[in-house]
């Protein structure tokens, strides 16, 4: 059995309202110093199998195929 | 014409489709489960509104990768005449039959509420009823209808004639106050490039009765029976 | 019967919310001590929340009946027949306490949770409203809270694809600590397919279909009878979480079981999940039950019997089968992807019997324990009306001046921001939303239409209970009549502070007195309905606030009637009578500060006379626009008819006559006509006092000596109050 765990966030060009909205939240709480915020989520996926470089291209293909929409966001991929 | 529903788990528009495209074509459509694998030869599949696997994940995306999609792609690929509303546009864009993508509103809030539109292109089967930059009446009800695409793409969508309909005010213009959700460029709805395949965001179902809302909706299906019968 | 069974302390008596005659009542029913399990049992059973045990005594003495009813109080909802085979089921139900905690789960939850009633009886829901009450604007809590209602209002409702068409939202401090989210829904079915609770066949599968069992909400019904205090908020791992997608997978499963005849009984999982609904089916169908609790699906492993029992859940329903119909029903709910497991079965030894893993973990007697259940007299003050006070603005009040800012004033102004956010067109049978008097939804696939709303003045109920009970029915008539529609039944919330002081045990007593006085009246019985009870924090309580959910039908919904008027030069007639009765209103509120005083009086020969004349006029077409005359009076109604297209009206009203614009007198309604004489004519047949008090015209409103204020500005007031507030930037209150 091993874990994997995805990030997927909107990419860089793509405005992200909710991390604009969360950001003005903590400016107003003052806390100045954030200065940009992005949302994204994390996915965690057991995979039964135990080849790293097996699990890492089958995770890559779910990525591709369901978990993130290519046309607006990224991914990265952590094998725990 | 001969029409398809498609039925997804939590598809909540599909009876509302349902009852416009009987009252328009006079004929049953045909309610398809999404697990079947087969769909029957129709003229026109419609995809209808709702929460499709709770729009989990990302709107439309589970639904997208289920088998009766398959299908779809092949025979719009073929030609065939596919209208995807609202939670349909979402999955027609994560199945990559139109392109971009549809975002969190603007607002950040679910908004429902009646909606002018302008029609950017009255040459197609599903728009040929009205007249070229009318402004329609219909209402949108959605939480990620906010249009995005690359600059690249959007060129093109534009450059093509690909936009079906821009949100406007009731005078027609182009307002920033008409936009519901932040579309680009007020996008509402888009053509694929062959024009057989329309996503719209409004939903033209919930105006096809005069008793209910208005009729600018149903005339959407009435460009359909006579472009496809 | 070991393993789960610590020794019964009066400190873990007490956790239960059991009192210790309670729990000596429970060891005589049981011939011995009850183990943790049953302990728990007896405690849902007897919570406030599941046993009415302070209000039964005087919600016995509402109407429930009429040639009209097909269902009174004591099922999961009402039903009323609406002719032609069909029938209404509808109720509203409190989801106040795990609102206040977590807002999002707690408002979703409660949509959720009413539904499940709705459905269980074989109807299709068909409308969503909801009556919110929050505390003072400025209090911190009050937009964190309103924006997280709304948005699980919105979140579960719009994704089960039920339209949310009405309700009402309102502001005061005394909600400060405790806010009220009240979830009204509204189905149909057919007369012949009506699904009850009552267990039957001994023998029978008891079957558990929907969603796995976690442990959500264990003590939820316990949580929603107590009074809060400071250490409250650490409940909140308490709070249910919704999942109106497996909601709406469930709502389809079940009408599709629905359609054939394989169930004997049905009852959807709410407070106190398994625990009280095999009670409450055993109960009611006068046998016995036994669960092999091994069987439940659960979605976290280890549970003990006691956390399956009292786990709240969501998107549960347990179901009797007729035997052998167990493979048909699983198919059904194998294909929509939810859980279906047998998990027990109907006996006739009238105990309930729960095992685990082999073992019987516990054994009630379900008469004795349904019986016994506690019913309080509890003491009460009669709450006496008020002395009179006189109303006395001085001379320097300008009317319109007022009028504007009570337009752009939480009490008053548009909540747009609030139903935008709610799908309220899907299904296409939405005919009227939020913004009129009543919502209107047609009767899928027919002419007729069901009119609804939900109603009530808390400061009328806190003046003087007994007319401010009978107030919130007699509005709700009104609302059903201005649309069209003629009142058939209605659903009551009653939400109220602690009972076992004798002032609030008093307001509960004034209020059901009013209801049943004004329900009577105009025949509306209460079909359904629920208590809330320890709405108070640190010793205050809310307003009393009983909320009246009224239905009415459409036989024809081409004559459907709106608040506002399309053309310029109609007549505006008033039906009804006006001295000018300014106590309690909002313009003493908002202008004088003044909160004294006695409330209108409500008149209940003379309110049904009104409006069944309104009716009338409004069905034999007749009728341009209509609305009921309430909070504000009436240059507040002008003022909502006139917004609604922008069309004005020339009152001949003087600016100086407050009592006459601004007066909450009942039993009044404004009527746009332009058959004014047909009006007059009948009016006076009926024996009720009408006037014309202008026309349509313009696009302003005027008053005689020419005051005169423009619409886009009462409307750019009535819009901006609510964006503004909740769009703020966030600041440290948060």
């Amino acid at each position: 059995m091993m874990k994997a765990r995805v990030f997927v966030t909107l990419k860089p060009a793509v405005l992200d309202p909710q991390g604009k909205a969360i950001q003005n939240a903590l400016n107003g709480l003052g806390f100045d110093e954030a200065q940009s915020v992005r949302q994204g989520k994390v996915i965690d996926i057991e995979l039964s199998g135990d080849d790293n470089s097996a699990v890492q291209s089958s995770v890559t293909e779910m990525c591709e195929k369901l978990l993130a929409n290519t046309v607006i966001e990224d991914y990265r991929i952590e094998i725990l | 014409m001969k029409s398809a529903v498609i039925v997804f788990p939590g598809s909540n528009c599909d009876r509302d489709m349902q009852v416009a495209l009987r009252e328009v074509t006079g004929k049953e459509p045909q309610m398809v489960w999404h697990g079947d694998s087969q769909m029957p030869n129709v003229d026109l599949i419609a995809i209808p509104g709702g929460f499709s696997y709770g729009d989990y994940l990302r709107c439309g995306a589970m639904a997208a990768n289920s088998p009766i999609m398959k299908e779809i792609v092949k025979q719009a690929n073929e030609g065939v005449a596919v209208l995807g509303v609202c939670n349909g546009f979402q999955v027609l864009t994560e199945c990559g039959l139109l392109p971009g993508a549809l975002m969190r509103n603007a607002s950040l809030r679910f908004v429902c509420k009646d909606v002018h539109l302008t029609v950017e292109n009255n040459t197609t089967a599903f728009t040929s009823n009205y007249q070229q930059n009318e402004p329609i009446l219909v209402s949108v009800a959605h939480g990620d209808g906010n249009f995005f695409a690359e600059p690249e793409t959007l060129n093109k969508i534009e450059g093509d004639g690909q936009v079906a309909f821009r949100y406007c005010n009731a005078d027609g213009e182009l307002v920033a106050r008409a936009n519901p959700n932040g579309s680009v460029n007020a996008i509402a709805g888009i053509f694929n490039e062959q024009r057989n395949v329309l996503g719209m965001m409004p939903h033209p179902e919930r105006h096809s009765d005069k008793a209910i809302g208005g009729t600018d909706g149903g005339r959407l299906f009435e460009s359909l029976m006579g472009a496809l019968s | 019967m070991t393993t789960y069974h610590p020794e019964i302390t009066a400190e873990i008596v007490a956790e239960h919310g059991l009192s210790v005659e309670e729990y000596k009542l429970a060891c005589e029913i049981m011939d011995r001590a009850p183990n943790l399990l049953e302990l728990g049992i007896f405690s849902v059973m007897w919570s406030e929340h599941c046993s009415y045990k302070s209000s039964k005594k005087w919600l016995k003495t509402l109407p429930t009946e009429g040639p009209q009813v097909i269902q009174g109080p004591g099922e999961n909802a009402g039903v009323v027949d609406i002719g032609d085979g069909d029938a209404v089921i509808f109720k509203i139900e409190s989801h106040n306490h795990p609102s206040f905690i977590e807002p999002y789960q707690g408002a979703a939850t409660g949509v959720g949770g009413i539904l499940r009633d709705v459905f269980t009886m074989g109807a299709r829901p068909i409308a969503n409203l909801n009556a919110l009450r929050f505390g003072d604007p400025d209090h911190p809590k009050t937009r964190h809270l309103l924006s997280g209602v709304v948005a699980g209002i919105g979140g579960y409702g719009n994704c089960v694809g039920v339209p949310t068409v009405g309700g009402e939202t309102n502001f005061d401090p005394a909600y400060n600590g405790n806010i009220l989210v009240n979830a009204m829904n509204v189905g149909v079915a057919k007369t012949d397919k009506i699904f009850y609770s009552a267990a039957g066949g001994i023998g029978n599968s008891v079957v558990y279909v929907g969603s796995k069992t976690g442990r959500d909400g264990i003590h939820g019904a316990t949580m929603a009878s107590a009074e809060f205090d400071d250490a409250s908020e650490a409940k909140r791992p308490t709070v249910q979480v919704g999942d109106p997608f497996t909601e709406k997978l469930l709502i389809e499963a079940c009408l599709e079981i629905m359609s054939g005849d394989s169930i004997v009984a049905i009852q959807d999982m709410g407070a106190a999940g398994l625990c009280s609904s095999s009670f409450e089916m055993a109960s009611k169908g006068g046998t016995g039950v036994e669960l092999d609790l091994s069987t439940v699906p659960c979605r976290e492993t280890g549970m003990t019997p006691y956390e399956m029992m009292l786990s709240e859940s969501q998107e549960r329903m347990l179901m009797v089968l007729k035997p052998g119909r167990e493979a048909e029903a699983q198919a059904i709910f194998e294909k929509w992807e939810l859980d279906f497991a047998v998990v027990g079965t109907i006996t006739d030894t009238g105990r309930m019997v729960l095992k685990f893993e082999g073992e019987t973990v516990g054994d009630l007697p379900i008469d004795p324990l349904a019986l016994a259940s506690p019913e309080y007299d509890r003491p009460w003050h009669e709450i006496e009306m008020p002395a009179a006070v006189s109303i006395e603005p001085d001379g320097n009040v300008k009317a319109l001046d007022v009028l504007k800012s009570m337009m752009g004033s939480p009490d008053l102004a548009s909540r747009r921001w609030i139903w935008e956010q709610y799908d309220s067109t899907v299904m296409a049978d939405t005919m009227q939303k939020s913004g009129g008097d009543a919502a209107v939804v047609r009767v899928h696939g027919t002419d007729k239409a069901l009119a609804m709303t939900t109603d009530c003045t808390p400061r009328y109920c806190y003046a003087h209970p007994e007319t401010g009970g009978a107030q919130a029915v007699a509005e709700a008539y009104r609302n059903l009549i201005a649309s069209g529609a003629k009142p058939l039944a209605a659903t009551n919330n009653l939400n109220f502070g602690n009972p076992e002081k004798p002032e609030i045990m008093g307001q509960i007593v004034g209020c059901v007195k009013g209801i049943g006085a004004a329900c009577e009246a105009l025949d509306m019985p209460i079909v359904s309905g629920n208590v809330s009870l320890y709405n108070e924090t640190d010793g205050k309580a809310i307003l009393p606030t009983p909320v009246i959910g009224g239905i009415g039908l459409m036989k024809d919904s081409a004559a459907m009637c709106r608040i506002g008027h399309k053309e310029e030069g109609l007549d505006l007639v008033v039906l009804g009578s006006c001295t000018g009765h300014l106590q309690q209103s909002l313009f003493a509120k908002q202008v004088l500060s003044n909160q004294e005083g006695q409330p209108p009086t409500i008149d209940l020969e003379k309110e049904e006379a009104t409006g069944r004349l309104v009716l009338s006029l409004i069905e034999n077409e007749m009728v341009e626009a209509c609305h009921d005359i309430s909070d504000g009076g009436l240059i507040v109604s002008v003022t909502e008819m006139a917004m609604a297209h922008g069309i004005g009206a020339e009152l001949n009203i003087a600016e100086s006559e407050l009592g006459q614009l601004f007066g909450e007198d009942q039993a009044r309604y404004v009527l746009a006509t332009n058959d004014s004489e047909s009006i007059l004519l009948a009016a006076e047949i009926a024996e009720v006092e009408a006037t014309i008090i202008g026309k349509t015209k313009g696009d302003a409103l005027t008053l005689t000596s020419g005051a005169s204020i423009s619409l886009s500005e009462l409307s750019a007031a009535h819009e901006a109050w609510m964006p503004g507030f909740m769009e703020a930037p966030v600041s440290r209150e948060a």
